[in-house]
C-alpha cells in the first residue's frame, strides 16, 4: 500500500476534482490518496466523487480553512 | 460500463467554452465517460490557438468585458482553457469535430488541433453517442 499526497491548496473548481481523478487513475488498488486543499466546494465534492466511484472515504480532517481527505482505492 | 455524458459545443463564446470544459472535466473526475461534439461556432475553438479566442457571451464590450473577466479569473487562480483541455484529454475525454461545419465554414483538418480530435462525424455520431448517455447538454 502506498500513500499518495495531492496538494491542491489555492486551486479552484474543477482542479481539485481533476487532480484527484488523475492521481486515482495512477494509483493501485489498496493505495490511499490524501487530498489537501482549501476550496470549499471540493471538500464536499471529492467525497461525492468517491461515493460514485465506490471508493471508501477513510477520514476527513479540517483545520481553519484547510481540509484533508483520505480516500482508499 | 461507466455512465456517459455527451456535450454539444455549439457556442464559441469564451465563457461558454469554460462551462463546457469545466462540466466535461467534472464528469470525467466523477468516473464518467465523456464525449464533446464541437459544431458551428464551437468548432472554431478547435483551430490552432483558437481555444480562448471567443468573445464573452454578454458584456463583451469590444473586448473590455472579456479583459475584465480574464483579470478576475487570474486573480481567483482559475485554470486556463488550455490547461482544462490538457486535463480533459489526459483523463480520456473524447472530442468529435462536426464535418458539416468544416465544409460550410471552409475549415480544413490541418487548421485544427488534430491531436485533440478522436473522430470526425455528423449528427448520427452524436445521436449514437448520446442515446445511452446519462447526461447530454447543448452549450
Amino acid at each position: 500500500m502506498t500513500e499518495v499526497e495531492i496538494d491542491v491548496r489555492g486551486e479552484t473548481c474543477p482542479v481539485p476534482l481533476v487532480e484527484f481523478r488523475k492521481a486515482l487513475r495512477k494509483a493501485s488498488s489498496g493505495d490511499e490518496l490524501i487530498v489537501i486543499g482549501n476550496h470549499p466546494a471540493s471538500k464536499v465534492e471529492i467525497p461525492m466523487a468517491s461515493e460514485v466511484m465506490g471508493l471508501e472515504v477513510v477520514d476527513i480532517e479540517e483545520k481553519n480553512d484547510e481540509w484533508k481527505i483520505r480516500v482508499k482505492k | 460500463m461507466p455512465d456517459k455524458a455527451v456535450l454539444v459545443v455549439h457556442s464559441g463564446d469564451f465563457d461558454k467554452m469554460y462551462s463546457a470544459l469545466i462540466i466535461a472535466n467534472g464528469a470525467l473526475a466523477m468516473g464518467m465517460d465523456v464525449s464533446m461534439y464541437f459544431t458551428f461556432w464551437g468548432l472554431q475553438r478547435l483551430k490552432k490557438n483558437g481555444l480562448g479566442k471567443g468573445p464573452l457571451s454578454k458584456m463583451h464590450m469590444f473586448g473590455f468585458g472579456k479583459w475584465m473577466v480574464r483579470k478576475k479569473m487570474q486573480k481567483s487562480n482559475v485554470a486556463s482553457l488550455e490547461k482544462l483541455m490538457e486535463d480533459y484529454k489526459d483523463l480520456g475525454g473524447k472530442i468529435i469535430a462536426c464535418e458539416m461545419t468544416m465544409e460550410i465554414m471552409g475549415v480544413r483538418k490541418k487548421d485544427l488541433h488534430k491531436e485533440w480530435i478522436d473522430d470526425y462525424g455528423a449528427v448520427g455520431t452524436y445521436i449514437y453517442e448520446a442515446k445511452d448517455a446519462k447526461i447530454t447538454l447543448f452549450i
